[in-house]
């Protein structure tokens, strides 16, 4: 895991490879398209590109209305101001009807850094867990979000696709993406580690920690935290009884909740979420932001030991 | 149909308003009874649908940004024969292809579901531009409510309608001039909203709302390279005397002495 691209970026180049092949593709931005990626797409097909100005509510509903004429909209900006500003749009214009929308966010997460909570969402993941039928992926690295931005086109329905800012660790290995399937990347028996997005190849390199001094973990991708793969998240939790969640989001309403309520009431196993506190987060570099919120490898690590 | 034959079918458009919302014991009969000749009008003369076909993807689209107006717009499609009269008696009702406000998952004839405020003509500004940008000749209808551009998406939606020419696009606006707290000048007045429409860029023509000669001719006006904005003056709770012009009848239902009262009154 040498090269380092962000999901964003990903997501940005996976666009312009699939409006070569699908023509029913358009994309919507708000004045960020420099920073989602979308940027992209828009020299590519600048006639299938539209820029909504600051507007996120406005693109939202322009989607809603282009993909009742057949196209396949999707819509970028900043999870903060989808997922956050927009949501009583894509809750009532896009999910309620269920349009065929791909809500596409960056910036999410703490991993932001220097911009500071105000920019940071924690929260994007519980609000569309919340929409009825709403299909929700955190790509865990930009092989993943490619495969997934391919993946939305031929799926039909609403969806949300959480990205970031930040460039983090390419997987070397080339896993199956299937919406609703998680990936299982390593296999121990001391916990069963559920993670998404960037806090998958922290959680790698602290499974990498931990087997140093004996311990093994079995690590879960969950790129899919909606439909949530009920199958895996029992049958690991039954074979480990020790599970843990590591995301980058509020430990309330996100993949923690989403695998709790998977467990409840079924099976008898330890439980601990890692995410954020229910606490904003705050200026600086991300790294440096990771660790004040005790979300790097060695950090996991420690968290997970305690749980032996 | 000439407007002599319209002005019939509105006439029991406002009949059913009044049955629907009567039987149902709630809804929104002043805020229907006000749009009815701009939604008679164009899904008469205005609206290359089928009622056979619903779905049909070359279908002219009607977004009823003031999704409280359901009365109206399930009227409307009945008479165009798009749903059965007999569904009126289940609006609002449980298991009801007619909700309290539209959804398009359940009737045949919505394009979009909408109740929200504001957020109609967002969708169809998309809608038209998703036509133009695919050579399409589709042409794309909003109706929103006069409080309703209190919402802030309504001036993003404007300004995107604007940006991209979309002149097949028209937006009315049922100006009746109250919504639920009062009149609209005093909860928070609009100013002059025809300068405003005009600053953001329409074609605008200002007419009254229950004229149906004057709402046909603004539906026909030509337009080109900008959005067509027709504000209709016109009369909350308009054919029934008791609810002309009063804020209580935004979203009460008439008992069952005020429906017999007012059909006598929508009499032919």
């Amino acid at each position: 895991m040498s090269e380092k691209i962000a999901t964003r970026e990903a997501y940005g180049k996976a666009l312009v490879e699939l409006g070569a092949v699908n023509d029913k593709v358009v994309v919507l931005d708000a004045d960020l398209a420099g920073a989602t990626m979308t940027k992209h797409f828009k020299a590519a097909y600048p006639d299938r590109f539209f820029d909504c100005g600051i507007a996120e509510a406005n693109m939202m509903n322009i989607g809603a209305g282009l993909s009742t004429m057949g196209l396949i909209p999707y819509c970028s900006t900043f999870a903060l101001f989808g997922a956050g500003r927009a949501y009583e749009q894509i809750r009532n214009s896009i999910a309620y009807p269920k349009f065929n929308v791909k809500i596409c966010c960056s910036h999410a997460g703490v991993s932001v850094g220097e911009d500071g909570g105000s920019h940071q969402s924690i929260e994007d993941i519980g609000l569309m867990r919340l929409v009825p039928g709403m299909t929700v992926i955190v790509p865990a690295d930009a092989k993943e979000a490619r495969k997934a931005t391919f993946a939305l086109a031929e799926f039909q329905g609403p969806a949300y696709m959480r990205l970031a800012r930040l460039a983090t660790p390419v997987f070397e290995e080339d896993y199956p993406f299937e919406i609703g399937k998680a990936n299982v990347l390593r296999e121990g028996k001391d916990a069963a580690v559920f993670a998404c997005g960037l806090m998958v190849s922290e959680t790698l390199a602290a499974a990498e920690l931990l087997s140093a001094e004996g311990i093994e973990i079995s690590v879960i991708n969950v790129h899919t935290i909606k439909p949530i793969d009920e199958a895996c998240v029992t049958e690991y939790a039954v074979k480990c009884g020790n599970v843990v969640t590591v995301e980058e989001h509020s430990v309330i309403g996100g993949l923690g909740d989403a695998v709790a309520d998977v467990l409840m009431g079924k099976v008898n196993c330890k439980f601990l979420k890692i995410g954020i506190n229910d606490q904003f987060g705050q200026s600086g570099k991300a790294a440096d932001v990771l660790r004040e919120y005790g979300l790097t490898a060695d950090q996991i690590a420690a968290k997970i030991k305690e749980t032996l | 149909m000439n407007t002599i034959e319209l002005s019939k079918v509105c006439r029991q458009v406002r009949r059913d308003i009044i049955e629907m919302t009567a039987n149902a014991g709630s809804g929104h009969p002043g805020g229907s009874l006000s749009a009815v000749e701009l939604m008679t009008s164009v899904f008469f003369n205005h609206m290359r649908v089928d009622p056979q076909n619903p779905d049909a993807p070359d279908r002219d689209r009607f977004v009823l940004s003031k999704g409280h107006a359901a009365p109206c717009y399930y009227a409307v499609l009945a008479e165009r024969g798009f749903i059965s009269r007999d569904e009126f008696k289940n609006f609002r009702q449980l298991h009801s292809i007619l909700q309290g406000h539209p959804d398009c998952k359940k009737v045949p004839g919505v394009d979009a579901s909408t109740g929200s405020l504001g957020q109609g003509c967002s969708i169809a500004v998309g809608m038209a531009l998703g036509a133009k940008i695919q050579g399409k000749d589709t042409k794309v209808f909003a109706l929103l409510g006069d409080g309703e551009c209190q919402e802030g998406q309504i001036w993003e939606a404007f300004m995107a309608a604007a940006h991209h020419k979309l002149d097949n696009l028209t937006v009315m606006i049922d100006n009746n001039g109250l919504q639920i707290d009062g009149p609209n000048d005093e909860v928070m007045s609009l100013g002059d909203l025809p300068a405003k429409l005009r600053a953001f860029g329409f074609e605008l023509f200002e007419i009254d709302g229950h004229d149906l000669d004057a709402v046909e001719a603004a539906l026909s006006a030509p337009v080109s390279g900008k959005p067509k904005c027709i504000l209709a003056h016109t009369v909350k709770g308009k054919g029934v005397s008791f609810m002309e012009n009063q804020v209580g009848w935004h979203g009460k239902a008439p008992n069952a002495e005020q429906r017999l009262q007012a059909l006598k009154e929508l009499e032919d």
